[in-house]
């Protein structure tokens, strides 16, 4: 046949309408183009002018039309008519469903808010539910943070005033060696990626540490193959060699760290181990002009390294040399930490070598004047081009505020930090913890919480206790347990209603979190506590409201279902006052608005909640007529007034003389003018106030301006957190407020006001010999939680988990491919598909995380590869410690931030007879949603 | 049988780089919509949420672990769609002439009035870069977005394939083989752009670059001045401070 073309159209009619809003596939919030035929979603793919994504989208960002149209979308308000965890479920009005609502919360407010937890799991909205919750009362209110990154984020904090993700980033524009440690690979999603690309598009260096080499790991020029649960002791190791070789910024240090505050060393003064300070409470360092004390911020003061000082016979030396008592020691050597380790001393040095070369041999200058808060005017940005990033896989461990703290002293140590080609903050981060509210827990019934729930402690005085000493807060958060627990403690929250420690509640109130199935530790053992009952028969969690757009497996445990939209029919704000989209260069915010309107009788949370606001009467939610305040969440965006001139929204808010952007009244057409501008708001970080925001005067004032504060906080980096040192002068028996007995030794072990290292607490519980393995869990790229494998498309690329094994292991155990395995651990027993890997630290386990699901759940039918084939490791993990002789409640969590210790876990693993499906092995539940259709041919065009 | 052009005028295709690829599937999916949506029929799912769920998809990613004798394993994420070849046998083995290779610019394409779905193309591919739609029973493969490179709906900006636009990496370049000035020609030159399975004589247009060297060993011994102790331990440090600091005027810059 000869050769022939038929006609083709190649400039075919592509949408009718591009509706721009904001992603919610998974936390990233890329901007979105939705392309609309007829009314219907067409296409999604990256918005090109947004800050976060720049165009790109994500396999997940692409699958959202598989998420709008998903079956396993909840349709109505559910009242549960069958047991607990039945699935059986009646449809009712949302006049019902708020009339439920309001006959179980109105009495407990009224007598006891604290009877009421509210926890709202994966949201982005953390500024308006924390607002409803403190108009209740109940200080029990927190979301996901807990068992996610409070680690890394705390660390960052009281180290710096940020750490990564939301709150900076490496300068990929001028770093030329990025090093990544344990990553979650959606945080951050796109930018990651687009960072490496570009890094590695010019040439340098991408170095992996992680015990798993998979994606970034997988295109690291070079990959250090960690034991879990040491990397702190890596860095350690770091900074011991980058110290020892003088390979540190000593001007950076002297300038914009503590390094030269001075610790009073006295064993008898009650301030031994805190910063000398004057009068009003100003740190104090020696000024090398006068050789005399002066405050650490004095115009023109030069702070001294060296320096010591003898007053009222009380010797102070500087930070630093304390500093260098510790990390010089033999035990940081890099053939100390080897073998813990499992990184050869001669690796150890070559990394640590490769930063000291990159970071001084090659420093980056750029050419722009700027001024400190000192006054003095530098000509130019110095930076140190080497940058880091890591996440959940060094924070999900009971060491991992330390092992944090460490990461964020080695990135300031080289000066690496808010400098060029190193880590930069995104405003409104930097923002230190003294710039944060403290926690609030005084309770008054039937009127609000006496402030925020969540904030930033400073010693035990800003503790959530009971008079009698006992835990405020039914997760503990704030109590001598994890005194830093700045997300709360969402992961004890059942475990400890279930108890009755510290006390028993009425309503648990949850919203976007499976918390009866992964988004729980022992997920078996949770079932059951929510199902439990007491000797007359009721359930010992009274009531159970749950918010879901989709058919989840939490929606069985719960007695009444409030129906969430997907993320394509509401609105949102990203807001400044929560969990910003800003860039390094930019601060910004967003909107999601309805593309498209439900075709259900559902409701976004937050319009609910401004409904059941109003109802209950909430200072907030109600006129002074009583009538009620915000029609629904659009309304609260755009008129809601958090500090005068302050809003959810900093983009095109009303001034004298029309729109302006920062601070303003509230604008009729805000969210309109969202719209109109692609979905959000950005205003550039002027050029000279691009670096150094902590300390430079211009982007001081430029934030001031913005309205992230109200006056500039200039402030200096932490390497040493006295807040630390005040919990352990406590626990030394220092002070009014004492923990109790049993807690001390852990207080003081733990809470060290420089970086140490302690091997991850489960092994002191467990016989390590019976459970040598390490069980890690990661996030594929391609699927996000529980929101990602009902759809129809990833679902085919991510269907299944199977647990990977390290060649050796595979070897010894005698596996052969389509071998299944048992693993246990200390807590419980799984029987799961294995599959060899050899990029795999030897002595390392893992497998994709939130792919298992029950039967029954999301609408799919049968005897699918999620329920037979996938799995999930949650069942091996406890929320609680095994026991040990003294009897007590050992949380499976940090003991200084309630971090959630999910990656401690340890296991043994033995070939196993295949089962027909992995075990544990759960009945199929009641859908409450109707049967999915067999076919897909999605086309909604002509 | 289906006859190829002599020539073409264009030989347009894909730069894909393997040293880059972080295996996220973005190009997958970003794929599938964009040709469910457009180009014929739409790429169906079968038992979309049922035990055996399978879907036409025209571009996939496998991964590879590599174990060298020495050293550490690797992982190469490979994403694999039709490769454009200018020798493609998927064209001439077309009873119908429904597979086409274009004059222009080299694309490869199913006019899919004229395809009978009798999958002797797919059969003919080495690189099983065809699928047959189970609903509609046609061959679909990869158009190299023809409805999207020269449509005049799209923002210039926007006139590439829809996997190259979404790649979040950077890893997917699309440009004209055919113009060795051309960025794709010029990537592959420089960083030594591959074919696949050469010794097939496919001549595919796509170029795969590969991997740069990994876990290069540093000499130790060129990095090792880096580490040259300024002191043992915490009191020498001290001295050292001292004098580094002298040395630092006044501690400006």
């Amino acid at each position: 046949m000869t050769h022939r073309q038929p006609h083709l159209d190649t400039s075919p009619k592509v949408s009718d309408e591009v509706r721009k809003t904001t992603c919610y596939m998974c936390a990233c919030r890329c901007g979105i183009n939705v392309h609309m035929k007829a009314g219907k979603v067409a296409y999604i793919e990256g918005n090109r002018d947004h800050p976060v994504n720049k165009g790109v989208l994500c396999a997940k960002g692409s699958a959202g039309i598989m998420q709008v149209n998903a079956p396993s979308r909840l349709r109505a308000p559910l009242k549960r008519v069958g047991p607990r965890g039945s699935g059986q479920f009646e449809e009712i009005s949302w006049d019902e469903a708020y009339d439920i609502a309001e006959s179980w919360l109105r009495p407990i407010r009224e007598t006891a808010p604290e009877k009421l937890a509210f926890f709202t799991g994966r949201d982005q909205s953390q500024s308006f539910t924390s607002l409803w919750a403190q108009s209740f009362g109940t200080p029990n209110y927190a979301a996901h943070g807990g068992f996610c990154s409070v680690n890394m984020a705390t660390a960052g904090i009281y180290t710096m005033g940020g750490a990564f993700w939301e709150f900076g980033q490496p300068d990929w524009d001028h770093t030329k060696l990025f090093i990544l440690f344990g990553v979650a690979e959606d945080h951050d999603s796109n930018p990651i990626k687009m960072g490496i690309g570009k890094v590695k598009g010019r040439g340098d260096k991408v170095i992996g540490v992680n015990p798993i080499r998979t994606g970034y790991n997988a295109v690291a020029d070079d990959w250090y193959g960690i034991t879990p649960g040491t990397d702190g002791l890596l860095i350690l190791s770091l900074i011991h060699c980058l110290m020892k070789a003088g390979k540190i910024d000593l001007d950076y240090l002297a300038q914009f760290t503590n390094a030269p505050c001075l610790v009073n060393e006295d064993p008898a003064s009650p301030q031994q181990g805190l910063l000398l300070r004057d009068e009003e409470g100003n740190p104090m360092v020696i000024d090398r002009r006068s050789g005399k004390p002066a405050r650490w911020d004095g115009d023109g003061v030069e702070p001294d390294l060296t320096a010591t000082l003898r007053q009222k016979g009380v010797t102070h030396r500087p930070v630093l040399h304390h500093m260098a008592d510790r990390y010089l020691s033999d035990d940081y050597a890099p053939e100390a930490v080897a073998e813990a380790t499992g990184i050869p001393a001669a690796r150890i040095r070559q990394l640590a070598a490769e930063i000291a070369k990159t970071a001084f041999d090659a420093p980056v200058v750029l050419d722009r004047e700027w001024t400190d808060f000192r006054g003095k005017t530098h000509k130019s940005m110095v930076g140190r081009p080497v940058s880091f990033h890591a996440m959940r896989g060094i924070s999900a461990h009971s060491n991992g505020f330390q092992t944090c703290r460490a990461l964020h002293t080695l990135q300031i140590l080289i000066g690496a930090v808010e400098t060029p080609g190193g880590m930069r903050f995104k405003p409104p981060y930097p923002k230190p913890a003294t710039a944060h509210p403290k926690p609030h827990c005084k309770v008054t019934p039937g009127a609000p919480l006496n402030g925020p729930h969540l904030g930033f402690v400073h010693g035990p005085e800003d503790l959530c206790l009971k008079d009698d000493g006992t835990p405020a807060r039914i997760d503990k958060a704030f109590s001598w347990e994890n005194p830093m627990s700045a997300h709360g403690l969402m992961h004890m929250v059942i475990s400890n209603a279930h108890a009755g420690d510290p006390y028993r509640i009425d309503t648990l109130f949850m919203y976007m979190a499976n918390m009866s199935w992964n988004s729980s530790m022992n997920t078996s053992g949770t079932m059951k506590m929510l199902t439990d009952v007491d000797d007359n028969g009721d359930y010992l969690i009274p009531h159970i409201i749950y918010s879901d757009a989709y058919s989840s497996e939490m929606v069985a445990y719960a007695d009444l279902i409030l129906p969430d939209t997907t993320y394509l029919e509401r609105h949102d704000c990203i807001s400044l006052l929560d969990r910003p989209i800003c860039e390094a260069d930019a601060v910004a915010d967003a909107i999601r608005w309805p593309v498209i309107e439900p075709d259900r009788n559902v409701k976004g949370f937050q319009s609910a909640l401004c409904d059941l606001g109003a109802r209950l009467g909430l200072p907030g939610f109600v006129n002074e007529d009583g009538s009620q305040k915000y029609a629904d969440y659009a309304d609260y965006i755009t008129n809601h007034i958090r500090r005068p001139g302050i809003g959810p929204l900093a983009g095109w808010r009303m001034g004298d003389k029309g729109t302006q952007h920062g601070r303003g009244d509230p604008n009729a057409a805000q969210i309109d003018s969202y719209i109109a501008n692609g979905g959000f708001w950005v205003e550039h970080v002027p050029e000279g106030a691009a670096y150094y925001k902590p300390f430079n005067r211009a982007y001081q004032n430029w934030a001031v301006q913005m309205g992230f504060y109200d006056s500039p906080q200039p402030y200096i980096f932490q390497l040493y957190a006295e807040p630390l040192r005040r919990f352990q002068l406590a626990a030394e028996g220092e002070g009014r407020i004492q923990p109790p007995d049993h807690l001390r030794d852990r207080i003081i072990a733990t809470m060290d006001p420089l970086p140490i290292w302690y091997a991850p607490i489960e092994d002191s519980h467990i016989d390590t010999g019976e459970f040598p393995v390490h069980a890690l869990t990661q996030r594929p790229m391609a699927m996000y939680h529980s929101w990602g494998s009902q759809n129809a498309w990833l679902r085919q690329i991510h269907g299944m988990n199977p647990l990977y094994v390290p060649t050796k292991i595979w070897r010894e155990t005698g596996f052969k491919p389509g071998d299944w395995a048992r693993v246990s651990s200390t807590h419980g027993e799984i029987v799961v598909p294995v599959v060899e890997m050899a990029a795999l630290n030897d002595n390392t386990v893992w497998t994709w995380n939130a792919i298992g699901k029950r039967k029954g759940a999301w609408a799919l039918k049968g005897n699918t590869p999620e329920a037979t084939k996938g799995f999930l490791l949650n069942h091996l993990i406890h929320e609680l410690l095994p026991a040990k002789e003294d009897g007590m409640r050992w949380a499976n969590s940090d003991p200084i931030t309630g971090q959630a210790a999910w990656f401690d876990l340890r296991v043994k693993i033995e070939k196993a007879a295949k089962p027909g499906a992995t075990q544990p092995h759960h009945p199929e539940i009641g859908s409450p949603v109707p049967a999915a259709p067999a076919n897909l041919t999605w086309k909604v065009g002509e | 049988m289906t006859e190829l052009p002599k020539t073409t005028a264009r030989k347009l295709g894909l730069v894909i780089d393997l040293d880059t690829c972080v295996g996220c599937h973005a190009c997958v999916v970003s794929c599938k919509g964009w040709n469910t949506e457009n180009y014929g029929a739409p790429l169906s799912d079968q038992d979309a949420y049922g035990e055996a769920p399978s879907g036409t998809f025209l571009n996939r990613v496998h991964s590879y672990e590599v174990q060298p004798a020495e050293g550490t394993a690797k992982l190469i994420h490979f994403p694999k769609s039709c490769l454009h070849c200018e020798d493609a046998p998927c064209v001439t083995v077309c009873p119908t002439g429904a597979s086409y290779k274009r004059t222009e610019d080299g694309i490869v394409l199913v006019n899919e009035q004229d395809c009978i779905g009798c999958g002797l193309c797919a059969w003919a591919c080495p690189y099983g870069a065809r699928e047959l739609d189970a609903a509609e029973g046609v061959m679909k493969k990869c158009t190299l977005c023809v409805d999207r490179i020269y449509n005049e709906n799209l923002p210039e900006i926007d006139r590439e394939p829809a996997c190259v636009r979404t790649c979040p990496a950077g890893a997917r370049h699309f440009g004209d083989f055919a113009d060795p000035d051309s960025k794709v020609s010029r990537l592959t030159a420089d960083r030594g752009g591959m074919d696949l399975m050469p010794e097939l004589g496919t001549k595919p247009v796509n170029k795969y670059l590969p991997p740069r060297p990994r876990d290069a060993a540093q000499d130790i011994d060129i990095l090792a001045p880096y580490l040259a102790p300024v002191a043992e331990e915490s009191k020498g440090f001290v001295a050292w401070l001292d004098k580094a600091l002298s040395a630092i005027p006044g501690g400006s810059n």
